[in-house]
């Protein structure tokens, strides 16, 4: 652990900033703490990195085995490969629940973006009576659990005909996303300037036109990190969709969410006794958020951060 | 503003632009909300468009329900531990990875390779507690198949013949799920603090290490301060994760939406879906979500009362 990774001009202006100051002996008496604290941090961290890694390569590991060698021991390496798992996985309702979860989503994010926008950004320019009311309105949802609004939620989503309905999960959706879209995007859009929106005007451009040319592509970074949230949080909903989302009766097909699929499955699987495809199917569902988080790990970090502490 | 305020058609467009997101949201979050209240002082079974008006009934059987009691309680020890062992946990890695590193001219320092372990260790908050839950459903198997008990084999610690059944073991299944609560959380509160402790001005600790400060007074002395808001939030956040569990208690453990083994795991949530899905007492189940409420908001309360310290400006 000698090889301490910098960037070149970082270490080139400690090196600089070490010999200007020329200061031996203070560097060696933090130094050697330093090193020891080093050694120690280094242990510590790389063992919550193992528990964190292993027991997800150790499932993903599982979906090789068969169901005998999965039961007998756990520390065992896949004896053959098989690889079937997957494609069982895939048509045992794997594929068609992230198909389905896929629907709502290429609706209800949207949607969510852009009603929770419109609502933002009337709220965080346009000073008319009652908009501190409705502003609070909007926000206070985020304060309530969500069980509070289940039992009557389901009966207005039945009454509106809307039970196990894709369309109905949407507007539920997009509903719940609500608070925290507006929250978020109305602090985003008043940090916009006011001078572009003024030319804008003055070239005539309606309100409409210069809330969709001009407002929303400058508050891009904003629609991004809110959008990562309501990503993340449609995708892992499981509860919503747990109530809303049951055949109504035996003829109605099974609408289900990846998440109550994959539950599904490990109910199916425990008496089928057939873990491996439920490996499988869990592997099958991690995939796509590995990918999306590697490829944005760095704003979804920052998005989520700031997202909690605004 | 006052150019917005004069231009022509600025009531109808605030108006277009509002009319829809609100209409959503009233219809099927605030009203919801509302109508929770009125039903909670009914004996609708959510089946007959009939019910009655029975005032506290379902308040006062909810005192009696030994079920609910026990998982008012299980939400209260969760309460206590989960937010407590995450933040600290948090807080420790979060420390080590940015002040842990070789001392240098610098003075503290974070790790090599801090980056790398952020990304490795928030890997989990980007998961669905869907697949945390039947991941540790077979971290937890009760044979050896299972990792914990496969890994306690191999080293001794558990006879093969009697594998420890962690998620029907009654004084183990509720810790079983608070550990996989932490495992979940930790990455992402270390991310938290790890990025409020580098918004921390890099010569207030040069001060301090000028002044002779070791690296644990560094830590109490100004790191832990300066953080105190971000350590709020965070205990506000966990608590409401704790007051829920819905998850994991209905997809880990035994019984209709989980509880068992004989209601050992049990948590408000599972009694109030198991009531309104199962048992068809929609007015009861109403009356459990109200509790959930009032029980929320006064936590955050007395959360945010509890951690006030004075604001540090920098």
């Amino acid at each position: 652990m000698t090889t301490v990774v910098k960037a070149p001009g970082e270490a080139a202006a400690e090196k600089k900033r070490a010999s200007a100051t020329g200061q031996p002996r203070k560097k060696r008496d933090s130094g050697s703490e330093g090193m020891v604290l080093n050694v120690f941090s280094h242990g510590f961290l790389a063992v919550w990195g193992i528990l964190i890694i292993l027991p997800l390569i150790w499932l993903v590991l599982g979906s090789f085995k068969t169901d005998v060698q999965i039961g007998e021991s756990a520390l065992s390496w896949p004896a053959n490969w098989h690889f079937d798992a997957f494609p069982r996985a895939w048509d045992k309702g794997i594929g068609s629940y992230f198909a389905n979860t896929l629907i709502v989503m290429v609706f209800s994010v949207p949607l969510t973006m852009l009603l929770g926008s419109m609502a933002a950004y009337v709220l965080a320019r346009y000073p008319f009576r009652g908009n501190r009311p409705i502003y609070y309105f909007f926000v206070s949802g985020a304060m309530f659990p969500v069980f509070l609004a289940l039992v009557p939620l389901f009966f207005m989503v039945k009454r509106l005909d809307m039970l196990n309905t894709f369309q109905g999960l949407i507007l539920v959706y997009v509903a719940y996303s609500m608070p925290f879209t507006v929250f978020f995007m109305h602090s985003f859009f008043r940090t916009l300037p006011t001078a572009v929106h003024e030319a804008a005007v003055i070239d005539g451009a309606s309100h409409t036109r210069i809330f969709f040319q001009v407002m929303m592509p400058m508050a891009k970074p904003g629609l991004i990190s809110v959008g990562i949230f309501n990503v993340l949080g449609q995708w892992n909903q499981y509860i919503l969709p747990s109530v809303l989302m049951q055949p109504q009766t035996g003829s109605d097909p099974e609408r289900y969410m990846l998440t109550q699929g994959l539950i599904q499955l490990q109910y199916q699987m425990g008496y089928e006794t057939d873990l491996p495809v439920l490996f499988a199917g869990v592997t099958i569902a991690m995939i796509p958020m590995l990918v999306v988080y590697l490829s944005f790990q760095r704003q979804i970090q920052a998005g989520l951060t700031s997202a909690t502490l605004k | 503003m006052s150019h917005v305020a004069n231009s022509k058609g600025r009531g109808g467009f605030i108006a277009g632009f509002l009319i829809l997101p609100l209409a959503l949201y009233l219809t099927f979050v605030i009203w919801p909300y509302i109508q929770t209240f009125g039903y909670s002082f009914t004996n609708w079974t959510g089946q007959s468009p009939t019910f009655d008006f029975v005032g506290l009934d379902n308040y006062s059987a909810l005192m009696k329900d030994e079920v609910f009691r026990g998982a008012l309680l299980h939400n209260l020890l969760l309460l206590v531990f989960v937010p407590t062992i995450t933040i600290l946990i948090a807080l420790f890695f979060a420390f080590m990875l940015n002040a842990g590193g070789r001392g240098g001219a610098g003075g503290v320092q974070g790790v090599a390779g801090s980056a790398l372990y952020k990304v490795i260790y928030f890997f989990p908050q980007v998961l669905s507690l869907a697949i945390l839950a039947v991941l540790f459903g077979a971290v937890y198997r009760s044979d050896e198949g299972g990792l914990l008990n496969g890994f306690l084999t191999k080293l001794g610690l558990v006879d093969p013949a009697h594998p420890i059944e962690w998620l029907n073991e009654p004084n183990f299944v509720l810790w079983c799920l608070l550990l996989v609560v932490v495992w979940h959380g930790v990455g992402f509160y270390l991310v938290l603090f790890s990025a409020a402790m580098q918004s921390i001005p890099k010569d207030i600790y040069e001060a301090a290490l000028l002044d002779g400060a070791k690296r644990a007074q560094t830590f109490f002395k100004v790191t832990l301060p300066l953080l105190w808001d971000s350590v709020q939030t965070s205990a506000v956040y966990l608590g409401i994760a704790a007051m829920d569990m819905f998850v994991l208690v209905s997809t880990m453990t035994s019984g209709q939406f989980g509880g068992g083994p004989d209601h050992h795991s049990e948590v408000m949530a599972t009694v109030l879906m198991r009531n309104f899905l199962y048992f068809g007492k929609a007015g009861y189940a109403c009356a459990m979500g109200v509790v959930m409420l009032v029980l929320t908001l006064i936590l955050s309360a007395i959360t945010l009362r509890a951690t006030r310290r004075e604001h540090v400006e920098f």
